[in-house]
């Protein structure tokens, strides 16, 4: 993911302000920083060109990338009126709402099963939540298929089948959204000062209205975050969908992938930075909401 | 101040394999202060919490008022707890914080806002209705606590170290402050706490841990009069605890001086603690060069022996004055003694020393430490 160094400038900046001190003369000072002012304004290029042309090109009035034909908002209306778009696109968010909040629902009730467990197996645990997300989407993806294949024919003695579409995407999305959940309330849920609990347990309160009301609110925000990374993950995913999905189910990212291996279609830019669009907007909302501590670490690179 | 309110029986309790509760009874009274008092790690929290229901004991029962409440949930006892750390509700204000075991029993609006008044104000904090807690100060929040606790009126209120984290004058008021409550309220503590004094200041009963066993029960006058072994001396304010021989009944021999005591019962020629406290031991100033049986010498000899026949000879090595009193050491027989006198005598002044019979202590020696790690590893 491309975007993700957007909301990681704060690390860039404080690094640059750590060095400071070292640097007593001042007019060497001010040559590095203009270096490094372009040396970043050249790492954006790098990083953001590619958008850009695909940004400028969903409003060429010309079919032809090669040529500008002036500003155009025709794509997007006609992809407005594509229903099978719209269908993808519907697919999209409902694999995204429903996979996240499912995923955040368990990573919750995991992370607080952790959070009982004793340090060492939990330790294990987290440790080995690591693993799918630095594993190859290819492998997870893969392997997902290769599991519903497994338990299809295993179910298939009964009778039953299993049908690739939007149920085996919704899990797959769900599998690899939860590690991405516990990390980010398991913090927060370690913050907890667990006295609060029992104190609301000795005032006279159930056990799950002692969590709602006292736990919960105060690890919201890593729950809420956990939501929207794993919304945003699950929006812009394609590998894992691309091998779960099954022939006649598509959401966003496999349509324009098999459209335009179709050949071109202006449409298609036009979807693509809308879908570029959303996921920025997704990330800085999450950004704002965790400048302090910076979730960028946890984006997929 | 007779009734059995809760009654711990055989509580024993390990964590990992720890035992951090041993055996443990204790029987707590209506309308009793009672403190557990012992150093850090003895177990005090965790009896507390077994109280609370926070832990279950490993075996033991826990009666409240007839009934058996071992395991029963925290939220369906008759008690309420005050944090070590305040444990207040940080999103919510003061008056929510105060409201919230109100509103769990389904208390009227009226209700609720008249106790949080009455409780704000039993804890001098009028006003602060709408603040939010980390808007107040240390000894703020605790109130807040303390006041969330009791406007459910409950039958016992328990507090771990509420005065832990304060500074001394505002625990010294806080102190006052509790005790006052308690009066207004007229229900039961328990309190811990490891700082003797204010267990000596505060409490009825006193019960004096260590290494989760009870080591005396008393009321204060009787814990620090009368401590039953060294480390109940010791612990309650600074005392001097030599090695002894109980000769016969009312005589004991400290590093071969003898001396009248009031103690009987422990034998003959039993080696015995003796504890003696700072302020008990009486000082008389000899000239630097009398000799033994010199006018000056036998003047100060005579009125030594008029507080008991046995007496010793030291020097004064280190004084302190401590606003009330002169604190010295006087060094005899090779031990350092602890001496409080109002009156003061100069580093390096030659002092005949002794003590009046009743203010000598006499304590069975404790078992030694293998002899009690035999004695649990045969109960594991
Ligand atoms: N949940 C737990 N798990 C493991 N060990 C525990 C647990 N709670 C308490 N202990 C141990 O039990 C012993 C007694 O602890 P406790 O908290 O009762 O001591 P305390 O007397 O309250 O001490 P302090 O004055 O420091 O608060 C300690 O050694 C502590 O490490
Ligand atoms: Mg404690």
């Amino acid at each position: 993911m491309f975007f993700c160094d957007l909301t990681n400038r704060e690390p860039v900046t404080s690094l640059r302000i750590a060095r400071q001190p070292q640097i007593l003369d001042s007019e060497g000072f001010e040559l590095r920083k203009l270096l490094s002012r372009v040396y970043l304004i050249f790492i954006f290029i790098l990083l953001y060109a590619p958008i850009a042309v695909l940004i400028v090109l969903s409003f060429n009035n010309s079919r032809t990338r090669a040529k500008w034909g002036g500003f155009t908002m025709k794509w997007y209306v006609s992809m407005f009126q594509d229903e099978v778009v719209m269908a993808a696109l519907f697919n999209t968010l409902l694999v995204a709402v429903l996979s996240a909040l499912i995923a955040t629902v368990l990573g919750l009730m995991a992370s607080v099963s952790l959070l009982a467990m004793k340090r060492k197996a939990r330790n294990v645990i987290l440790s080995m939540l690591n693993i799918p997300m630095l594993n190859a989407e290819i492998v997870t993806g893969i392997s997902l298929m290769l599991i519903f294949i497994a338990v299809g024919q295993f179910l298939s003695r009964w009778g039953y089948m299993i049908e690739f579409g939007f149920g085996t995407v919704l899990i797959g999305h769900i599998t690899f959204n939860i590690p991405y959940t516990v990390l980010s309330i398991m913090p927060k849920l370690r913050q907890i000062n667990i006295s609060t609990y029992e104190a609301a347990l000795d005032l006279g309160a159930s056990r799950w209205l002692a969590f709602r009301k006292i736990i919960l609110p105060d690890i919201m925000p890593g729950v809420l975050s956990g939501f929207m990374l794993a919304f945003t993950l699950s929006l812009d995913d394609f590998v894992i969908t691309h091998f779960t999905k099954g022939p006649g189910f598509d959401t966003l990212s496999t349509k324009i992938y098999t459209e335009v291996r179709k050949g071109i279609k202006p449409e298609m830019y036009a979807l693509s930075t809308l879908l570029f669009v959303s996921v920025l907007v997704l990330l800085l909302i999450f950004g704002r909401g965790n400048r302090k501590k910076s979730m960028t670490g946890l984006v997929r690179i | 101040m007779s009734n059995k309110l809760i009654d711990l029986q055989h509580i024993t309790k390990a964590f990992d394999g720890n035992v951090v509760l041993d055996d443990l009874n204790l029987y707590i009274r209506e309308n009793e202060f009672l403190t557990l008092l012992g150093p850090s790690g003895c177990g005090k929290t965790t009896t507390l919490r077994i109280l609370g229901g926070f832990e279950t004991p490993d075996k033991g029962r826990v009666i409240f008022d007839g009934a058996d409440i071992t395991d029963l949930a925290p939220n369906k006892r008759q008690l309420n707890t005050v944090f070590q750390k305040y444990a207040l509700f940080a999103h919510m204000s003061i008056a929510e914080n105060i409201a919230f075991g109100l509103k769990i029993r389904k208390k009227s609006p009226e209700y609720i806002r008249d106790k949080i008044r009455y409780a704000l104000k039993l804890v001098n904090l009028e006003g602060f209705e709408d603040r939010m807690p980390d808007s107040l100060s240390g000894g703020q929040q605790q109130r807040i606590a303390i006041a969330r606790a009791i406007v459910n009126e409950p039958k016992v209120l328990l507090l771990d170290e509420p005065l832990g984290a304060l500074d001394l004058k505002l625990r010294q008021d806080m102190q006052y402050e509790l005790i006052r409550l308690k009066n207004e309220l007229g229900i039961t503590f328990i309190y811990v706490t490891h700082d003797q004094e204010e267990a000596l200041t505060m409490s009825d009963t006193i019960v004096v841990m260590n290494q989760g066993y009870i080591q005396q029960i008393g009321t204060p006058e009787d814990i620090y009069n009368e401590p039953q072994n060294a480390f109940v001396a010791d612990f309650i304010g600074d005392s001097n605890i030599v090695n002894g021989t109980m000769i016969q009944d009312r005589l004991v021999e400290i590093f071969g001086v003898r001396y009248a005591c009031v103690d009987t019962g422990f034998g003959t020629n039993k080696p015995v603690d003796v504890v003696i406290r700072p302020e008990d031991l009486e000082l008389v100033a000899v000239p630097e060069d009398a000799q033994k049986g010199s006018p000056e010498y036998e003047s100060a000899r005579s009125r030594i022996v008029q507080i008991n026949p046995g007496y010793f000879e030291g020097t004064v090595s280190h004084i302190i004055f401590k606003g009330m009193h002169y604190e010295m050491e006087v060094q005899a027989h090779g031990f350092e003694w602890l001496v409080l006198s109002t009156r003061m005598f100069q580093v390096g002044t030659r002092v005949l020393m002794s003590v009046d019979p009743f203010n000598i202590q006499i304590m069975h020696k404790p078992e030694s430490e293998d002899e009690k790690a035999v004695s649990m590893d045969e109960n594991l």
